[in-house]
């Protein structure tokens, strides 16, 4: 195969995947919530189990006026859905989803481009908060940078202790060093990252920046139409993202029966489940208030991070 | 001319720009994101270069923690929207400095290297980094290791006047 030609296979691949995957997250939002609320959810667009409401509400989307308020910073607040968009499909191109370079862009510091790419997208909601020209939206943007900075923390950590039993920094070489009893062993790093994944994306129960309650939206008070679609789309291929890093690092990637074969199915399978339970905890749980969230960070994952740290090291030393 | 020579004098232009956009607007939070602009384009000078981590370093201290810090401060104490009139700026001892440097440091690269063409080294690897410093810098990085651990310990003490004696402090 040529190079453009491959090239071009795998980016028209990765966007495929951006989009249709949050779509299928989306949708399982919608009917999951609603049967664990005892409510069937929706049912008429596309007529089979309603499969098409997302799509319909794309549609919606795309024809409601774009508003800009009158004292906003105009190029900044319309910058800003994009800025937020952006980073999740750059990190899509970095994670592998099957054995002998099934993976967009194989790099040798994948783990460490994942986290600092992630790491831009406080920046969009710093944007659209100060941009807005809205007393909401700029407290929603204030408490997500301080939950953005905070939570960085526990999920480098945590990273970095699966970096460390693995020797490298690259996820294909991390999910193949990998091995069943890291479950055990990895257990407390795998549950601070899956934890702070969640802060890092805003989901419930840690959504106090968005806090629709109290704070009307938050930082995405002023949008509407397509570019509050985009900061939708974010959030849901903010969950693809984050499954799909707790897959890699914590769950065995494509290790599964016939991995030679079927490994990629293994690593969508996997996905799904923990996108499930994604979802799952925003039905279960209340939102977190603001002291609480910062206090879960710093007085509980900080500390379980650097412990499991110390443990990673010392197995790495003593085998 | 190469791609990387075409790639490095656009992601030059792009970080001396908005460099220069940082300290001449009048737009407080558009300065801190020009800054954003800025780094970002000196995170692609590294990866032009070969050197992968040090350029995602760079993102993720300089755009990720350094400027959103400064974002913060800048929106919880006053940022108006709009360009503000009262900004105190010595435009002049500021140029002469700022330009006196890069044209000195121009001048002095210019001279030195002339028409001397560098090969571009050996992409910088996890691997090589990390066996770099550990091996040979190792000195060096403990240094500052315990540098920063004592800025940490004395951030800790600073925030927290109750406690009397210095805490032992590492997170």
């Amino acid at each position: 195969m040529p190079l453009w030609l491959d090239l071009l296979v795998r980016v028209v691949a990765v966007v495929a995947a951006f989009l249709v995957l949050p779509l299928l997250v989306g949708q399982a939002e919608h009917k999951v919530m609603a049967h664990m609320q005892g409510r069937l959810g929706p049912m008429y667009a596309g007529a089979f189990h309603g499969w098409a409401q997302l799509v319909a509400d794309g549609v919606k989307f795309v024809q409601k006026e774009d508003i800009t308020p009158r004292d906003a910073d105009r190029r900044v607040f319309q910058l800003a859905p994009v800025v937020a968009l952006f980073p999740y499909l750059i990190v899509l191109l970095a994670i592998p989803l099957g054995p002998g370079g099934l993976v967009a862009q194989p790099l040798d510091v994948g783990l460490f481009f994942v986290l600092a790419v992630l790491g831009i997208g406080v920046v969009a909601v710093l944007m659209s908060a100060w941009a807005s020209a809205n007393k909401y939206s700029l407290l929603g943007g204030l408490r997500g940078a301080a939950q953005l900075l905070g939570y960085e923390l526990p999920l480098v950590l945590a990273a970095a202790s699966v970096a460390m039993a693995a020797g490298t920094l690259s996820l294909p070489g991390i999910v193949e060093a990998w091995s069943p009893w890291w479950l055990l062993w990895q257990a407390p790093a795998a549950l601070v990252f899956f934890v702070s994944g969640l802060a890092e994306i805003r989901r419930p129960p840690f959504d106090m920046p968005i806090a629709d309650s109290e704070l009307v939206f938050g930082y995405m008070t002023e949008y509407t139409g397509l570019r509050f679609a985009f900061f939708l789309l974010a959030e849901y291929v903010g969950i693809i993202v984050i499954a799909a890093l707790t897959t890699v690092l914590f769950l065995g990637g494509w290790h599964g029966p016939a991995a030679e074969h079927l490994g990629w199915l293994w690593t969508l399978l996997k996905v799904f489940a923990v996108s499930f339970v994604i979802i799952w905890l925003r039905v279960s749980y209340p939102r977190l208030r603001e002291d609480q969230l910062q206090r879960l960070c710093w007085l509980v994952l900080v500390p379980v991070a650097l412990a499991q740290l110390v443990l990673t090291a010392a197995v790495k030393v003593a085998l | 001319m190469t791609v990387a020579d075409a790639l490095l004098l656009a992601l030059g232009a792009v970080a001396v720009g908005s460099g220069a956009l940082v300290v001449t607007s009048t737009h407080l939070v558009r300065a801190g994101l020009y800054l954003v602009v800025s780094l970002g384009a000196m995170a692609g000078l590294y990866l032009v270069l070969g050197a992968e981590l040090v350029a995602w370093v760079q993102v993720l201290v300089y755009v990720g923690a350094v400027v959103v810090l400064l974002l913060f401060a800048v929106m919880l104490t006053r940022a108006p929207i709009g360009p503000s009139a009262d900004l105190d700026r010595p435009a002049w001892p500021a140029l002469v400095v700022g330009g006196g440097v890069g044209l000195g440091l121009a001048a002095l690269f210019i001279d030195a290297f002339r028409w001397t063409i560098v090969a571009l080294p050996v992409p910088g690897t996890t691997e090589r980094m990390g066996a770099e410093i550990f091996g040979t810098w190792v000195l060096p990085f403990e240094v500052l290791s315990i540098l920063l651990l004592s800025a940490l310990v004395g951030a800790i003490v600073l925030s927290r006047p109750d406690i009397g004696a210095p805490k032992e402090g590492g997170a």
